[in-house]
């Protein structure tokens, strides 16, 4: 037995309670973060490491030229007495068993407040599980595969749109080219065969019947491969009047080159962003694969503006233009330091709670989503994308009309 | 048509599978070594043409005289510094060795590198047209010369002097000895020769194939297959395994969708051993 009554130490528990707001004035959040740093996707995996550390030196940091987006102006969270927030970092390589394990260690061993990531669709669906059974906040920054959210998790959020969003995008799009007298009978969908792949196919098979489109043929391939000529003369055989990607990086760039080996152009390839996204992409086959439509929420804007102050900041850091999948990240992690300042806490119930109450507006982002609001899964309501062109060396946001800034092509050059 | 297409571009990438595979089956069937590092040959092989490329503009014959020099050098050091004191140790030792020695080159390339997916200039060599069979020129060149190359490599070791020693080393370390062959000095070239093979294949698919260090995985797990199939230490076995799995990758993503490839080939390649576990042409 205790040598001391229960009541001491009911009072000194209420005693540590009532300094820990002062624990916090020189205190920190910290916050585990999971992205693929090594493996297929590291690089898209290191540019939103970069990413979500932009996001955090602006919430740690003084940024009064960015005072539209919260917490700029302010150095650190106020509501948490200044506390700042401290991202730990772990490489889950690709690999959802590993990243299962990462998110288990971030919890145990580092005592995170808040988990984030995980770039892939597969390691966010393992973590966000860990997050779960502990019942640590989970924000999920980029990964679209719709079973993330909805699986009647109470501690994930996600910020970005998802699969079926994109989806339902492309068929406003393809709806709208059909009342520009395109042709638009049949499609292609080529998807790597993870949740992420898979998930964004399953959707785009199931909009497209809806809009009366048929799917003339559906690829599903590793993301490893190192051939996929065989799959290009499928395409070539079928001659469907747009071919949707969904794909990462290295097998992006080996469709487009081999459909150029191969000589095979479609009207229209659209890239679900992802490879389509990510820097090594146009370097390769800007060349061959000109007029290549790809969907993006991010748009650098008019030198001055907020969105260019944060890509220049960016660019310090990368030497890069900011993508938008490392743009998601970086406005899932704003998103999450304001819900972070609200909580005024490091209790991962009243964070949950203030990540529910999240209701930021457009003025108050980054990205051209309608808002942050979550719904009972977690997931944002107020998420949308545009869809973006390959012109020369740099994407231009061609649709929807109203935030178009260049001309859209149809049919795409390639390399002609 | 389609289908004649779809089979040259197998055999095309085939080849570059078998000259890979012939520098792991040197090592593998005639010094008993299994080295787990042999993808991140070919691997740095594709970063030695990026760096020619880049920095010198030269093409393929001078970045494939490179890779061959560059890889066979690192071959030869990595023998002498590792492969000569583990070989004497316990087999868990010289598996460990290699699978360490792979993680250090991998690696090393993602710090000098960076793990962005990198490629060369496309289309330097266009694309011909032959009765209907479009060949991209860089593939149809790398094909052809890894057809020379490892049938040369073949032809080093079944009718050259070298090879006559490298063999007996292979067969008897010390009756080889005791006629006056340095065994250390062959097994160093065998290493050297395995690599550059591996350095120059990696080289020529570099002209075709985007890649980032954690390339040499795959091209690892495939020159394995290669050389099992072929059979252990045999070079025209890795030569027509390697054709023979690029045909049979390639018409398996045609007709049946590239997720089922791998389970048709290595399906096919259990039975094959199920009935011949010599491989095609080892010695039972």
């Amino acid at each position: 037995m205790s040598r001391f009554p229960s009541w001491v130490a009911a009072l000194a528990a209420s005693a540590s309670l009532a300094i820990s707001p002062q624990a916090f004035a020189a205190g920190t959040v910290k916050i585990g973060v999971l992205f693929p740093l090594t493996g297929n996707a590291a690089a898209a995996g290191q540019a939103s490491k970069a990413a979500v550390e932009v996001a955090a030196e602006i919430i740690n940091g003084k940024h009064p030229e960015m005072s539209n987006i919260p917490l700029a102006a302010e150095e650190g969270l106020p509501g948490l007495g200044g506390a700042k927030l401290e991202l730990v970092f772990v490489d889950h390589q690709g690999n959802p068993s590993v990243a299962q394990q990462q998110a288990l260690r971030l919890v145990s061993q580092d005592k995170v407040n808040v988990l984030f990531g995980a770039y892939q669709s597969s390691c966010s669906l393992t973590a966000t599980a860990v997050g779960e059974r502990y019942g640590i906040p989970f924000m999920v920054g980029d990964s679209a595969a719709l079973n993330i959210t909805g699986r009647g998790f109470k501690w994930v959020y996600r910020v970005t749109p998802i699969a079926s969003d994109y989806a339902a995008t492309y068929m406003r799009f393809f709806a709208d080219m059909k009342k520009q007298g395109k042709t638009i009978n049949s499609i292609a969908i080529v998807n790597e065969n993870t949740d992420y792949g898979t998930s964004v196919a399953d959707a785009v098979e199931g909009e497209a019947k809806k809009s009366g489109i048929s799917v003339a043929l559906r690829v599903p391939y590793s993301a490893n491969a190192t051939d996929v000529g065989p799959q290009v003369l499928q395409l070539k055989e079928k001659n469907p009047d747009a071919v949707i990607f969904i794909s990462y990086t290295s097998d992006s760039i080996l469709y487009m080159k081999t459909m150029r080996n191969l000589d095979y152009l479609p009207p229209m390839v659209i890239g679900d962003d992802s490879g389509f996204s990510d820097p090594s992409f146009i370097p390769a086959v800007f060349d061959v694969a000109q007029g290549a439509m790809n969907r993006s929420a991010w748009d650098i804007g008019k030198p001055g503006s907020t969105t260019a102050k944060i890509n220049e900041m960016y660019k310090a850091k990368t030497g890069r233009d900011l993508d938008d999948t490392s743009a998601r990240n970086m406005q899932a992690m704003l998103a999450l330091g304001e819900a972070l300042n609200r909580a005024g806490s490091t209790d991962p119930e009243k964070i949950r709670e203030a990540l529910s109450k999240t209701d930021l507006k457009p003025a108050q982002l980054m990205m051209g989503y309608n808002g942050v609001k979550f719904d009972q899964t977690g997931q944002n309501i107020l998420a949308a994308t545009y869809l973006i062109q390959l012109k020369d060396k740099a994407y231009k946001l061609v649709w929807p009309d109203s935030a178009a800034e260049a001309k859209l092509e149809w049919p795409m050059k390639g390399w002609k | 048509m389609v289908l004649l297409q779809v089979i040259v571009g197998g055999l095309l990438l085939g080849a570059i599978y078998a000259l890979f595979s012939a520098g792991l089956t040197l090592i593998w069937g005639m010094m008993n070594f299994i080295n787990f590092a042999h993808g991140e040959f070919v691997m740095l092989g594709m970063y030695v043409a990026l760096v020619v490329v880049t920095s010198m503009g030269g093409g393929p014959t001078i970045f494939s005289f490179f890779a061959a020099g560059l890889l066979a050098t690192l071959g030869i050091a990595i023998y002498f510094a590792l492969i000569r004191h583990v070989i004497r140790g316990p087999m868990m030792a010289q598996i460990l060795s290699t699978f360490g020695l792979a993680l250090l080159l991998r690696y090393t390339a993602f710090y000098a590198f960076s793990a962005n997916i990198v490629s060369l200039p496309q289309n330097t060599f266009g694309i011909y047209n032959i009765g209907g069979i479009l060949m991209p020129g860089a593939q149809l060149l790398s094909g052809i010369v890894a057809i020379v190359l490892t049938i040369a490599l073949h032809l080093l070791l079944t009718r050259t002097f070298v090879g006559s020693r490298l063999l007996a080393v292979a067969e008897d370390r010390n009756a080889a000895m005791l006629m006056g062959i340095r065994p250390d000095r062959m097994q160093a070239l065998a290493w050297g020769l395995a690599a550059a093979s591996a350095g120059v294949a990696g080289s020529l698919m570099a002209m075709s194939y985007p890649w980032s260090p954690s390339v040499g995985e795959t091209f690892g797990l495939t020159a394995f297959v290669v050389v099992t199939l072929g059979g252990f230490g045999s070079v025209p076995g890795a030569l027509y395994a390697g054709l023979i799995i690029g045909l049979l990758q390639a018409l398996s993503a045609y007709w049946l969708g590239p997720i089922y490839k791998d389970i048709v080939v290595y399906a096919l390649f259990a039975a094959l051993l199920w009935l011949r576990p010599q491989g095609l042409m080892g010695k039972a």
